[in-house]
């Protein structure tokens, strides 16, 4: 039993199993996967493991070394699979999207309208709210040069910020080299993402232990702890309630197959919890710069619109909600957010009413200094690059962005030189 | 549905007594109420918390340092400093042979809530500490005159900041909001002057660093930065100084309730005592407001024997009863152990020393979140895993679940606990860490 340690390693070296073949299925990708097909995983300060931080280790940095209320938080939401950006920042006012998209397109009147011949989502009416009170930032076409398709290469490129070569250290894992403490940068899912692995520190996760119940008999019995019993008092009742809330949150942060399933009966994908749980965390003042969460499911290769835009609506509540409580604080109002996917789908939709893996797509950031409306550029539907959108901003300008505004850090230093970064996105 | 005798000597061993180990409260049981009130009236020193080695903290010394590594340094220091102070209350509350004396000292601290992140010193927080097992069970006059120039308080309350040029009315607010009297029962204009009566007082430093009591410091009156004038405070009118302003105040008809309300939360029950109680309790603290006769009247009146008068366990008295009810010895309590606590204890959001703001730590409802049942579940297993003698005594007998509530200081288990537990009598330390984390056992009733 574990008892007076709470660091166990969360990650083993991965045994990289091979993707199996082009044709896999829509269920198969679940972050655990990704993350050890990646290979970024066995490598870096990975390899050693990193660190399981408990509930009680980040309260008590909170007390120890307070968050500085100078100081940038960086909330970084993943979302797996490649989310359709068409499809989530839509170009309605042209022709060309309708025709590509066939069964797959929106009409005009059942989209949020934007500017520019741009609308959102129907599923994302609270970031529409944001963007029209000017907090929502949103970035298109952006991607990398030379494309790739693989979930796993492209999301291996995101993380690591590297394109051109592959690296063993994901980019705010370079940045935690910089001066290292696994406290700065914490990942919500169980599983250490690469992005936080850095050469010689890694981020920590929150430990499982923190809110996982105990396996076998235990888990059981705690289980049985959370009815209700008609000999409980008014507070005995309140307890065995609290004991219910902790086995919900164990189940929806703690299982890694909460990945949304092709049948449609996806349960909850516990970014509005992982968010609800950052947020905690930032009110209490962890000093905690950079969290991790994600959201996956976004490889619609079929029946793409009610799932892609039940996905949405999860985001967006999750999001909405987020920004609502984070307003409400002094501490809250240090938090800049950003969404982003290893890439968006291509142009024209498949047989299957769905689409499949493409190249540039948009990224979402609100938060302090965040500066609201439409950044990038939309990607032409016409001018396209062997039927896939071109991008027209490096992820890594908008990386530099934040680094340099949010975090305080020299970009060069993490991007291996990298010298731009998008102007006007961070005040 | 009114209380066995038997019932109402466990209860008093978990609010007054810090629980017990087994053999003891069954020992007080069997004597009955004589057992509960030599409880609540220890003569002599406190051999078993005397064991318990004094804090030793290191010189700190005033002033903040200009450069970064200096300033590193000193916050470390101060650190260790407050976990040696914190490890070494958490120790003596386990090996005390005179419960209701911590007890009372923690009711007061959570009264008086004084958080050692502004003070800063240690040895500041600890003389207040001292002050508050001296004085916590005698005259509520003397325990507020006393605290009305305690150092760590006017640090904490910006004491030393009010002056006559400059009052700061946060200590003259608080005082009468928060310790003696309650919201409603003064106003503003009580306040400023109030603040005026209080205007004056310093802290004077030792700056004998060799010394083990290095950064204590003592109040004194500057005759120069007080205000040294006829003043008119809650309808009385003179030249008023601190202990003036203490009297009058103490003497506002609505503070012997306000007291008395306020030891009856924190001991008896979440629910206000009724008119016909209240009143019970405030005769037996009467003009000489005696706090260990109000007690007293507490425990003995009809309500305390109510089943519903319960509590939920502030998170320190929840480790400490299940630290003492199982048996472990101050001494296993090593410095890493007393770590591994305290961070539980920052988990669960109370720990010794850092209460929230002077309002003190939630109560009730604000022990029991999601995440502080996961963080009480994780110290559970810590401290089972420091008692293997009462595992084993669980684990040998014939009836492990009963052995349990037997162990824990539980009068027994409702169906769904007893039922919970069973499918885990063959892992007797997680069925005890467990059981320790039921309702039963995280609400006194």
């Amino acid at each position: 039993m574990n008892t007076l340690e709470d660091g166990a390693p969360v990650i083993a070296t991965a045994a990289a199993t091979p993707p199996s073949g082009p044709s896999r299925r829509v269920s198969a990708l679940t972050r655990r996967r990704f993350l050890t097909w990646s290979g970024v995983a066995a490598a870096g300060a990975l390899a050693t493991g990193g660190v399981a931080l408990s509930w009680e280790r980040l309260t008590r940095a909170a007390y120890e070394t307070p968050l500085n209320p100078s100081s940038g938080v960086l909330v970084i939401v993943t979302l797996y699979g490649g989310n359709d950006g068409l499809n989530a920042v839509i170009p309605i006012a042209d022709p060309r999207y309708a025709s590509a998209r066939a069964h797959l397109a929106y009409a005009p009147g059942e989209v949020l309208p934007l500017t520019d011949g741009l609308a959102l989502n129907p599923g994302l009416t609270g970031l529409k709210s944001l963007y029209d009170n000017g907090s929502l930032a949103i970035v298109n076409g952006v991607g990398y040069p030379t494309p790739d398709r693989s979930h796993f290469v492209s999301m291996g490129i995101w993380q690591t910020g590297s394109p051109s070569e592959s690296v063993p250290t994901g980019w705010l894992g370079r940045w935690l080299d910089l001066a290292p403490d696994p406290v700065k940068a914490v990942s919500l899912d169980p599983v250490l993402p690469p992005l936080l692995a850095g050469a010689t520190t890694a981020g920590a996760s929150l430990s499982r232990s923190a809110l996982a119940l105990p396996a076998g008999a235990a888990g059981t019995a705690v289980r049985g702890l959370a009815r209700s019993s008609s000999d409980d008092g008014v507070w005995q009742a309140a307890c065995a309630r609290s004991i219910g809330e902790l086995v919900t949150a164990s189940d929806t942060l703690h299982d890694v197959v909460v990945e949304a399933q092709p049948s449609g009966d996806k349960g909850s994908s516990g970014l509005a919890e992982q968010l609800d749980l950052v947020a905690s965390l930032v009110e209490l003042g962890v000093p905690t710069r950079v969290y991790s969460v994600s959201l996956g499911g976004f490889d619609t290769h079929a029946d793409e619109r009610g799932r892609q835009q039940s996905l949405l609506t999860e985001l967006d509540r999750a999001l909405s909600g987020f920004a609502g409580r984070l307003g409400r604080t002094d501490r809250g109002s240090q938090v800049v957010t950003m969404v982003y996917s290893e890439f968006g789908r291509r142009v024209v939709a498949n047989a299957s009413q769905g689409t499949d893996h493409g190249t540039a797509g948009p990224m979402f950031l609100m938060g302090r200094g965040v500066v609201g409306g439409l950044h990038g550029q939309q990607p032409s539907l016409t001018d396209l690059d062997g039927g896939d959108l071109r991008s027209h901003v490096d992820f890594r300008d908008v990386y530099a962005a934040t680094l340099d505004r949010v975090l305080g850090a020299d970009p060069g230093a993490v991007l291996s030189g990298w010298s731009t970064s998008l102007d006007g996105l961070l005040s | 549905m009114t209380l066995t005798e038997q019932q109402a000597v466990r209860r008093a061993v978990d609010r007054v007594g810090l629980g017990l180990p087994a053999a003891g409260r069954s020992a007080a049981q069997r004597r009955g109420w004589p057992a509960v009130r030599d409880l609540l009236a220890p003569t002599g020193p406190d051999r078993g918390g005397d064991r318990v080695p004094a804090p030793r903290f290191r010189p700190v010394g005033p002033g903040k340092p200009a450069d970064e590594q200096a300033k590193r340094e000193r916050r470390q220091l101060l650190r260790a400093n407050a976990t040696a102070l914190q490890t070494w209350w958490l120790r003596r509350m386990v090996a005390t042979d005179q419960p209701f004396v911590e007890r009372m000292t923690w009711l007061w601290h959570g009264h008086f809530a004084t958080s050692i992140t502004k003070v800063r010193s240690a040895q500041v927080m600890l003389q207040q500490n001292d002050t508050l097992r001296r004085l916590g069970r005698s005259s509520f006059t003397e325990l507020a005159q006393t605290m009305i120039v305690d150092p760590a308080l006017l640090i904490w309350l910006d004491g030393q900041k009010n002056t006559k040029a400059s009052a700061n009315e946060n200590l003259a607010r608080e005082f009468m909001e928060l310790f003696a009297l309650g919201h409603g029962h003064y106003t503003e204009l009580d306040v400023q002057r109030g603040a005026r009566c209080l205007t004056g007082w310093v802290l004077r430093r030792s700056d004998d660093h060799d010394q083990t009591d290095a950064d204590a410091a003592t109040a004194v009156l500057r005759p120069t930065r007080h205000d040294d004038t006829v003043k008119t405070f809650l309808g009385s009118t003179g030249n008023f100084g601190a202990h003036d302003y203490v009297d009058i105040v103490l003497a506002q008809p609505a503070s012997a309730p306000f007291v008395a309300s306020r030891v009856w939360a924190r001991l008896i029950s979440h629910t206000a005592p009724d008119p016909t109680t209240l009143k019970v309790l405030t005769d037996a603290y009467g003009p000489e407001r005696r706090i260990d006769q109000l007690v007293g009247a507490a425990l003995d009146s009809s309500a305390f024997r109510d089943e519903a008068s319960s509590l939920v366990k502030e998170p320190v008295l929840w480790l400490v009863g299940l630290l003492r009810a199982l048996g472990v010895p101050a001494t296993a309590i090593t410095d890493k152990v007393a770590d591994r606590l305290l961070t539980g204890l920052h988990g669960l959001g109370e720990v010794p020393f850092v209460p929230p703001n002077v309002g003190g730590w939630p109560s009730a409802a604000g022990w029991l979140s999601t995440a502080s049942a996961a963080s009480r579940m994780g110290l559970a297993r810590a401290v089972v895993s420091l008692a293997p003698d009462a595992v084993q005594a669980v684990a040998g007998a014939s009836d492990p679940i009963a052995a349990a509530a037997a162990a824990l200081g539980v009068d027994g288990w409702s169906e769904r606990t007893a039922s919970s537990l069973g499918t885990l009598r063959r892992h007797p330390a997680q069925l005890v860490a467990l059981a320790a984390c039921s309702p039963e056992c995280v609400v006194s009733r």
